[in-house]
């Protein structure tokens, strides 16, 4: 029982870091229709960019806990944000209305070339940190097992929540937030009535993207090590979080991604370590066979 | 002016882009990570994307119907060099171990690879339009199948060699069923994650696969029975031949037999072309929705397309295993698929050169240029070209990805756009390349 609740709090702590990336995997998909398959990467490098920042203020001699965790958060969002903007506007834009696999491959591309950047950059070894919010408190001892809820762990869940309340209103309250439910519906009908729909597709990846790197950032945080290939796994699981809650639907991504990070941990804790990402990819093939719409997501009628 | 503020501000997103992740180094030592500052190297970049993106806007404004023009000429010059380029390649194919090298002879044997596992992988991704991110999944079917069929039941190459193909095969088939209703980006990760599967299967089943430690000892294949071996004995090559024993002989043996694999492949996927099949595959590719409507069996052609493709997959890794003669999951990873996926879209989707000179320039290529590099610097004593040579493999990837973009950005139908459909009622119409390039024709 205590080992069952800590593995529920584990699960949702991860499952809070896949829903952030899902969100943009479900964004840009809900947009133009296409998998953005740079977006793991960019999760990936918005991890680095909080391993630079936190070196960076260390170094700096900026030592508040607090005052530290906001700016990383908000330089990595930052450049992340300018990352993503990068990648639609040099590999997807010009291929808005060519044919249907070049988007795709193009991302692909642009996801090795992230990839290899950062390794070539960077350097390819592990890049380990100290636990920045030691300790935590221990909610209760049976058996000999201690469940244990760290700080870092409540802040993960805090931040997370905060982040996504914030989106939340920007979508459903603010003129950007409408002009992108517009771009959602129908793109050319939503162009016709004077929308930007270049500026809005490219928000929409800086948002993303900025969220990526939130979650790229609690990462670094929850495992305290982090590699440039952390990118390619994260994100295939972050898609199925996209799928399985229903591609399109935001609190969809949310929920799935709970999902994932509970049903990941579970598998680990009772199954087996080795094939937890082999539950991940089954999931996702199970999810697209038998119920592509997903949970919350809306059944697509395909037109000719 | 504008084109001047336009490379400003690429320069300044550069500097935001490239400022922390190139200029600030994290260093492991023994206190722990630590950052190192490179600020020449921003500063340097910084001025390639400045004079880059105001040449590119520079070169841009000249008359667009001149642009289009010079274009299609390119792609017709390059068509019709295309019937002289083939014989020249396969003559220079055949002569390439008469230069003795051994590490001309190794390359070629790589590259030969290559092309095999592109002209393959055509299949799926060129002809029937299905992107397959999963592809080295079958290479390593195929060469697991091989190594354990070999070490457990010591059967020889030449019987495995189908054996392989066959199981590839059938991984192929058992992955399509699954997947057949899926649309192409969806088709795409699942296929990633199906090769993703494999791969830690063969990782962590350790009583059949080793684990990572993988497969050594497998055996070499033999010419009609005839042994590779060095001691010179009466069942050897050289022994039956009255040759001096040397590897050699073997390396050159392999070499042929990649090449006639790659050959079968070529020929197969032609012959498939011109079959009622390869034009329901390029059909496919086109428009489903149609093919559906034109009584087409959808199902059975995507699932002969995987099947097939998979087949010259399981051969190509069953070569790769008796060619190591070591396998381990190492070699299976997402970078292969990637790599061979490259070849495919550089080559042009479709085409069979397109694909094998895509293979030469970035397998072949690369080597050489790194080869060429380290000669330099051993010849003039120079730090910096050995330096960038012993770099360069790192680099490899990171060309494939930025070249995966630029092919797509700027010619989508590949370099040597081989889309000529198999049949047509009347004399085809010539299409304009940048009509074809947004998709319109």
């Amino acid at each position: 029982m205590a080992y069952a609740l800590q593995q529920l709090i584990n699960g949702i702590t991860l499952g809070m870091i896949y829903g952030l990336i899902a969100v943009g995997y479900t964004m840009v998909y809900g947009i133009i229709g296409m998998i953005n398959f740079a977006h793991g990467d960019v999760f990936m490098v918005g991890s680095f960019l909080s391993l630079i920042a936190i070196l960076g203020l260390a170094a700096l001699g900026i030592t508040s806990v607090p005052l530290a965790l906001v700016l990383t958060l908000l330089f990595a969002a930052a450049i992340a944000a300018l990352y993503g903007w990068t990648v639609e506007r040099v590999a997807y834009r010009p291929l808005r209305g060519s044919f249907r696999l070049a988007p795709l491959i193009s991302a692909i591309g642009m996801s090795i070339t992230l990839q290899n950047f950062v390794q070539v950059s960077q350097g390819a070894r592990v890049k380990p940190i100290e636990a920045i919010i030691p300790g935590g408190i221990q909610l209760m001892d049976r058996g000999g097992f201690a469940v244990q809820l760290s700080w870092m762990q409540i802040a993960i869940v805090v931040i997370t929540l905060t982040i996504l309340a914030i989106f939340t209103w920007l979508v459903t309250k603010t003129p950007l937030g409408r002009t992108m439910r517009a771009c959602e519906q129908d793109l050319k009908m939503a162009s016709l009535l004077g929308i930007d729909t270049d500026l809005t597709i490219s928000l929409t990846f800086v948002i993303g993207a900025a969220l990526a790197a939130v979650a790229g950032f609690m990462f670094l945080l929850y495992y305290g090590v982090i590699d440039f290939y952390i990118g390619f796994i994260a994100g295939i699981k972050a898609f199925t979080a996209a799928v399985l809650g229903g591609i399109g639907s935001l609190p969809g991504a949310v929920l799935g991604g709970l999902l994932i990070g509970l049903i990941e941990v579970f598998w680990s804790a009772y199954f087996s370590v080795e094939y937890k990402d082999v539950a991940a990819f089954a999931i996702l093939i199970v999810a697209l066979i038998f119920l592509p719409t997903g949970i919350l997501g809306k059944a697509e009628v395909e037109k000719v | 002016m504008t084109a001047l503020r336009d490379a400003f501000l690429s320069a300044a997103v550069a500097l935001g882009l490239f400022g922390p992740m190139v200029g600030l180094v994290t260093v492991s030592s023994d206190h722990g990570l630590f950052l190192r500052a490179r600020p020449v190297a921003v500063a340097v970049i910084v001025g390639l994307v400045f004079f880059g993106r105001l040449g590119m806007l520079t070169w841009r404004g000249r008359n667009r119907a001149e642009a289009t023009r010079a274009n299609r000429a390119f792609a017709e010059r390059i068509t019709r060099a295309g019937k002289y380029v083939t014989p020249v390649l396969l003559l220079a194919a055949l002569a390439l171990p008469f230069s003795g090298s051994r590490y001309y002879v190794d390359l070629g044997t790589l590259v030969l690879t290559y092309i095999m596992l592109g002209w393959g992988l055509n299949i799926v991704v060129g002809l029937a339009g299905l992107l397959d991110l999963g592809y080295v999944a079958f290479y390593a079917v195929g060469a697991y199948s091989y190594a354990l069929l070999a070490t457990t039941y010591d059967l020889g190459f030449w019987t495995c060699l189908p054996l392989a193909g066959i199981l590839a095969g059938c991984a192929g088939v058992t992955l399509g069923f699954p997947v057949l209703r899926l649309r192409g980006d969806y088709l795409a990760i699942v296929t990633l994650g199906f090769g993703e599967i494999i791969r830690i299967v063969l990782n962590n089943w350790v009583s059949l696969t080793n684990g990572p430690n993988g497969i050594t000892g497998i055996p070499r294949p033999t010419l009609f029975g005839l042994r590779f071996s060095m001691d010179g004995g009466d069942g050897t090559f050289a022994g039956f031949f009255n040759l001096e024993p040397a590897t050699i002989q073997r390396v050159i043996f392999l070499y042929y037999v990649i090449f006639g694999l790659a050959l079968l492949t070529n020929w197969v996927s032609l012959r498939l072309r011109r079959m009622p099949l390869g034009r329901a595959w390029e059909a496919l590719r086109e428009d489903e929705v149609a093919c559906r409507s034109l009584g087409i069996n959808v199902r059975n052609t995507k699932l002969t397309a995987f099947g097939i493709g998979a087949m010259f997959g399981g051969f190509a890794g069953a070569f790769f295993a008796t060619r190591q003669a070591f396998i381990s999951p190492e070699s299976f990873t997402f970078i292969e698929s990637a790599t061979v996926l490259a070849i495919v879209v550089l080559g042009g989707l479709g085409s069979q050169l397109g694909v094998a000179l895509a293979a030469i320039v970035m397998v072949g290529g690369l080597e050489a240029l790194r080869d060429f590099l380290s000669f330099l610097g051993d010849q003039m004593g120079s730090e910096l070209f050995s330096g960038i040579a012993s770099e360069l493999p790192l680099y490899r990837m990171l060309i494939f990805g930025l070249a995966l973009v630029v092919m797509m950005v700027l010619r989508p139908r590949g370099l040597v756009s081989g889309r000529t459909p198999g049949v047509s009622m009347t004399a085809p119409k010539e299409i304009d390349a940048e009509l074809v390039a947004q998709g319109r024709s």
